[in-house]
């Protein structure tokens, strides 16, 4: 029995060294996915390095969904095109699109939503050339809300796909 | 292990008066499991039918005390029995029962029996009579160590409830269900009442969707700690660990067969979230289905030859039945505009499920033969329905006063118990199958 317990709790353990070294960036600015940005920025004189903190990549990149909605604002469809643009370019770099559903309703079915929204942004990515390669649509569900309340802005604030640029 | 062996009825003769000068003041208290949350049982409502039992201190060591108090709790849990007050009863497993004191007392059942030590070794012996019919109606010996005797108590309760009911008692059995306290998870097992709980997962990022073997043996469950949902099979007794599915996208919701050899399980691979069916090894990839929406939440029916799932096809999500090697779905809910999460009883009379109405989560039972729908819960939030594996009661989570809690309801639904945890927030709990 005790071998049993020691054993577990190596998984334990483990399994906590592994989350500490898996890097998911963590999105610094919350609400300045609106849209306003052109597609002809890059032509403007801004930096189009997604890694660095000043450059538009880095810092627009959330996609927010209307209440029950799994299709691309079109208020959105600039960024996406931003994106999509800099990796047609840029046919090494791969991306994450992380889907997110609000807390009400079942973990696996919020799964699935989050899922229809970054798929949604995937689609839209490969449409505009970039190659399916280069892109790995997942979801967290309700698993990582970024605004923990029950009010309809924290529910709007967690219906979002993040475009995430893998190092 | 426990071993069991019957014991006869007693002999005529009386001699229980040996054992009782052993019974100490300090009450018996099992050693608590790994884990720091220990789970407590509140309950409310009754049962249509209440079986009038006494359940006796059992006699010869401190422990026999704890021995009849988790018995007790257990078969009244169930809400079908009523406890008759069994204080200083005095009686070990060969004493001769006064029958007709006990059917005055309202007794109809009593339980009793005597407990042994030897160098760490503990000897159960207990039996259970008919003060109506005075005669006996089960006697068994136990052996085990002192860490065992909780789970002996519920193998005793199990018997109790069989020989009284008739329907087979899931005392002994476990349950999973994650802990999540701040920024920790941990997928937990636990004894049915909650108790004993032993850690077998802690990760800093979300477990969810934790799924029993057939046998008891391993759970599959969907872990987040790669940055995405990935679907591992743990094996209980070693904590080997195996990613089963990790396939570009989502890996989640995974469902075993009646016969061990495969799941269903849901991936976006192909875009959208998808059933497919893979070996228990990682072997033999097969999709299901091909639909244009959300396909979720896959569970075999009891024969293995179709998949309950939740799908929003028709518009909004509602729960349909597939064969397994594929083929047309059929719709199974029509009440409501959100029932998710399926699950079916064992017999296969019965669908539970989460259905959402007037804005709450509840939790809802239809009968599959006759369609019949009953809501057996108020909501707010319930989610995660799971089958006991008798069919007699549903485990679920739910929020009550603002803390989520594990709770348990009569298919009936006059009885519910609430399994609170102290601290954390708990949810996806599942009910382990029969393991002996």
């Amino acid at each position: 029995m005790s071998s049993r317990i020691a054993k577990t709790l190596t998984v334990a353990a483990f399994a906590a060294s592994l989350a500490a070294c898996s890097s998911v960036p963590l999105d610094e600015s919350a609400n300045n996915g609106s849209g306003s940005m052109g597609s002809g920025s890059a032509s403007t004189g801004q930096v189009m390095d997604p890694f660095n903190p000043q450059s538009p990549l880095a810092q627009q990149r959330s996609v927010y969904f209307e209440f029950d909605s799994y299709t691309v604002p079109e208020q959105y469809r600039s960024l996406v095109e931003m994106h999509a643009s800099y990796l047609s370019g840029h046919a090494q770099q791969k991306i994450r699109i992380e889907g997110n559903a609000d807390a009400r309703g079942g973990a696996e079915y919020n799964l699935a939503l989050g899922q229809r929204r970054s798929d949604a942004v995937a689609r839209m990515m490969t449409l505009l050339g970039v190659n399916s390669n280069q892109i790995e649509a997942i979801s967290f569900g309700k698993e990582r809300p970024r605004a923990t309340g029950n009010t309809e802005a924290d529910y709007a604030e967690n219906r979002r796909a993040d475009i995430v640029y893998q190092r | 292990m426990a071993i069991v062996t019957s014991i006869k009825p007693a002999p005529g003769s009386s001699w229980g008066a040996v054992a009782s000068s052993l019974l100490l003041a300090a009450a018996g208290v099992f050693a608590a499991g790994s884990a720091q949350a220990q789970l407590r049982v509140d309950i409310s409502g009754v049962g249509a039918t209440q079986y009038p039992i006494a359940i006796a201190d059992f006699s010869g060591d401190a422990q026999g005390q704890a021995i009849a108090e988790v018995i007790r709790a257990d078969l009244t849990r169930s809400g079908q029995f009523q406890m008759i007050n069994a204080t200083g009863a005095n009686l070990d497993a060969n004493s001769n029962i006064a029958y007709d004191d006990w059917r005055n007392k309202g007794a109809d059942y009593l339980a009793y029996g005597s407990i042994t030590q030897n160098g760490g070794q503990y000897s159960v012996s207990y039996r259970l009579v008919d003060s109506v019919g005075r005669s006996q109606m089960d006697g068994v010996a136990f052996n085990g160590s002192e860490k065992e005797l909780r789970r002996i108590s519920h193998q005793i309760a199990d018997r109790i409830y069989e020989k009284i009911t008739g329907v087979r008692g899931v005392f002994s059995t476990r349950i999973a269900y994650v802990l999540q306290t701040g920024n920790t998870y941990e997928l937990q097992i636990a004894d049915a009442d909650g108790q004993n709980p032993q850690v077998m997962l802690r990760s800093k990022q979300s477990i969810i969707s934790p799924a029993w073997s057939p046998d008891g043996k391993r759970l599959a469950y969907v872990s987040f700690e790669l940055g995405k949902p990935v679907v591992y099979v743990q094996t209980l007794a070693t904590g080997q660990r195996v990613p089963l599915a990790n396939f570009k996208g989502n890996n989640s919701a995974p469902a075993w067969a009646p016969n061990g050899q495969q799941l269903a399980l849901v991936l976006s691979r192909d875009g959208i979230s998808q059933i497919y069916t893979i070996g228990a090894n990682g072997s033999g990839l097969r999709r299901v289905m091909r639909s244009p929406l959300i396909d979720t939440e896959p569970q075999y029916t009891a024969d293995g030859s179709s998949l309950v799932f939740t799908s929003d096809r028709g518009g909004n999500p509602q729960i349909y039945k597939v064969p397994v090697g594929g083929g047309d779905a059929q719709r199974l809910t029509f009440n409501g505009s959100y029932n998710i999460s399926p699950a079916l009883s064992p017999d296969g009379n019965k669908l539970v499920y989460v259905t959402r109405r007037d804005g709450a989560f509840r939790i809802a039972l239809q009968d599959m033969g006759s369609g019949g729908e009953q809501l057996l819960t108020s909501g707010p939030d319930d989610e995660s329905p799971s089958f006991a594996p008798n069919g007699m009661q549903i485990l679920y989570s739910s929020v009550q006063g603002g803390r989520s809690v594990l709770s348990v309801i009569s298919v009936d639904g006059r009885v519910r118990n609430t399994l609170s945890a102290l601290n954390g927030k708990v949810r996806e709990p599942t009910w382990g199958p029969f393991t002996n």
